[in-house]
């Protein structure tokens, strides 16, 4: 039987990590906060870039010029890019082991194609790199303060061996922030890229070819596509996070529950322990 | 005809102006445009330069960086790669962007692309145009 001290300190114990738990939760929660502002200041620019391009679309479709821009040409995927946002950090719940699994299941599902890894994040990265994948390009960091400049050079070296037809199709795998007690595991294809349409196409004046138009467009949405995928992925961190130490906090309290019972066990054993000695001892004195 | 135009600036990392406004002055790639309401549709690449807009009868100024205009006979959209209003733009920090611009300009051997360093400077100079132009 354990000693009363040694419950002790292990009660202490579990109370101090069921600080460090809740605090963690709490710096979480503050995150998401600031994620979650991010990804909807982030969405005005998605929505119009969306709208624009669509609007190019059309007016280049109608003059029969499309199909031109080597980033709307379809080969058949032989070599795949598969870029991976994972997070920086761990103590994320099952974050980051659902990303891994889903990016083996997508390589094993192509087993004729040859696929090779963009890996931001490093959790990500350690796993593959122990696995000997092909890695094409790893990114740390950039979680902790998304940037555009930064998610657009990827999107940008993505884009130019998709342009000089190194690689045939490129997947984005992300978790998408759907709310604070769920992410939404994600594959995107990005390139080729699927033009949005629009139903009513307007007559415009171009002040400049409509065809340069578009293919100056294209890029900006690849670059979108990358950067909101992160956002999305640093939003849903922080909520995995913030959910994992919220059950980790109530798990320590039900450990601190289960011990202070014992606790009380043991030394009301040790007590009716102590009375039987003393009345047995009393006993045999008489 | 419309009266008013809605006119959306957005960047990648935010929106910057959502408004009604009578009058809209942008950089196009090829030189300013004037948008009134009921323009004719039309799409441009946007350039360097101040973007100035009237909104309930006062001038505001904003700096743009390149990008891509959408003007509708009701709706101007910008969607610019860098874009500041005038009152928050850092004039020291854009100071010393110019300068350093200068010195790789007037520095061949500094190693810096020429095209880079002439965009650096006109980004840097449209800033303190715009910020002047805030408190004059």
């Amino acid at each position: 039987m354990p000693s009363l001290i040694d419950i002790r300190r292990r009660i202490r114990s579990v109370k101090n990590t069921q600080q460090i738990t809740k605090a963690m939760k709490m710096v979480s929660a503050a995150k998401l906060r600031r994620a979650q502002d991010r990804v909807i200041a982030s969405r005005p620019y998605g929505a119009l870039l969306r709208k624009v391009l669509a609007n190019v679309a059309a007016a280049v479709a109608a003059n029969e010029q499309s199909g031109g821009d080597p980033l709307l040409a379809r080969r058949p995927e032989n070599r795949i890019l598969l870029a991976l946002i994972t997070s920086d950090k761990g103590l994320a719940g099952a974050f980051n082991s659902n990303l891994i699994k889903a990016a083996q299941h997508f390589i094993a599902g192509r087993r004729e194609a040859s696929v090779s890894m963009e890996l931001i994040g490093r959790k990500g990265r350690d796993f593959f790199r122990k696995h000997g994948a092909s890695i094409s390009g790893e990114h740390l960091g950039l979680a902790a303060k998304v940037k555009f400049e930064d998610l657009a050079a990827i999107a940008g070296k993505a884009m130019e061996a998709y342009r000089r037809e190194e690689i045939d199709a490129v997947y984005i795998v992300y978790n998408e922030f759907k709310n604070a007690a769920s992410q939404k595991l994600t594959v995107t294809r990005v390139l080729p890229m699927e033009l949005p349409t629009e139903t009513t196409p307007v007559d415009y004046i171009f002040e400049q070819p409509a065809a340069g138009m578009l293919s100056a467009l294209l890029p900006k949405y690849v670059e979108m596509e990358f950067y909101r995928a992160q956002l999305e992925s640093a939003a849903a961190e922080h909520a995995a996070r913030m959910t994992a130490m919220d059950s980790a906090t109530s798990n320590a309290g039900e450990m601190i529950d289960k011990l202070t019972l014992y606790m009380n066990r043991v030394r009301q054993a040790s007590i009716t322990k102590e009375i039987i000695e003393v009345v047995s001892g009393a006993a045999s004195a008489e | 005809m419309a009266d008013a135009l809605e006119l959306e600036v957005a960047t990648p990392e935010r929106q910057l102006v959502r408004e009604e406004v009578t009058e809209v002055q942008l950089p196009g790639k090829d030189g300013y445009l004037g948008v009134l309401p009921g323009h004719a549709p039309l799409l441009s690449q946007l350039g360097i330069g101040y973007l100035t807009y009237v909104a309930a009868g006062r001038r505001k100024y904003l700096s743009v960086h390149s990008g891509f205009v959408e003007v509708l006979p009701d709706h101007v959209r910008v969607l610019a790669d860098a874009a500041e209003r005038a009152e928050e733009i850092d004039v020291e920090r854009a100071r010393r962007a110019a300068q350093r611009a200068q010195e790789e300009l007037l520095n061949p051997n500094l190693g810096v692309d020429p095209a880079a360093a002439m965009a650096a400077l006109m980004r840097a100079e449209t800033r303190l145009g715009a910020a002047e132009k805030k408190t004059a």
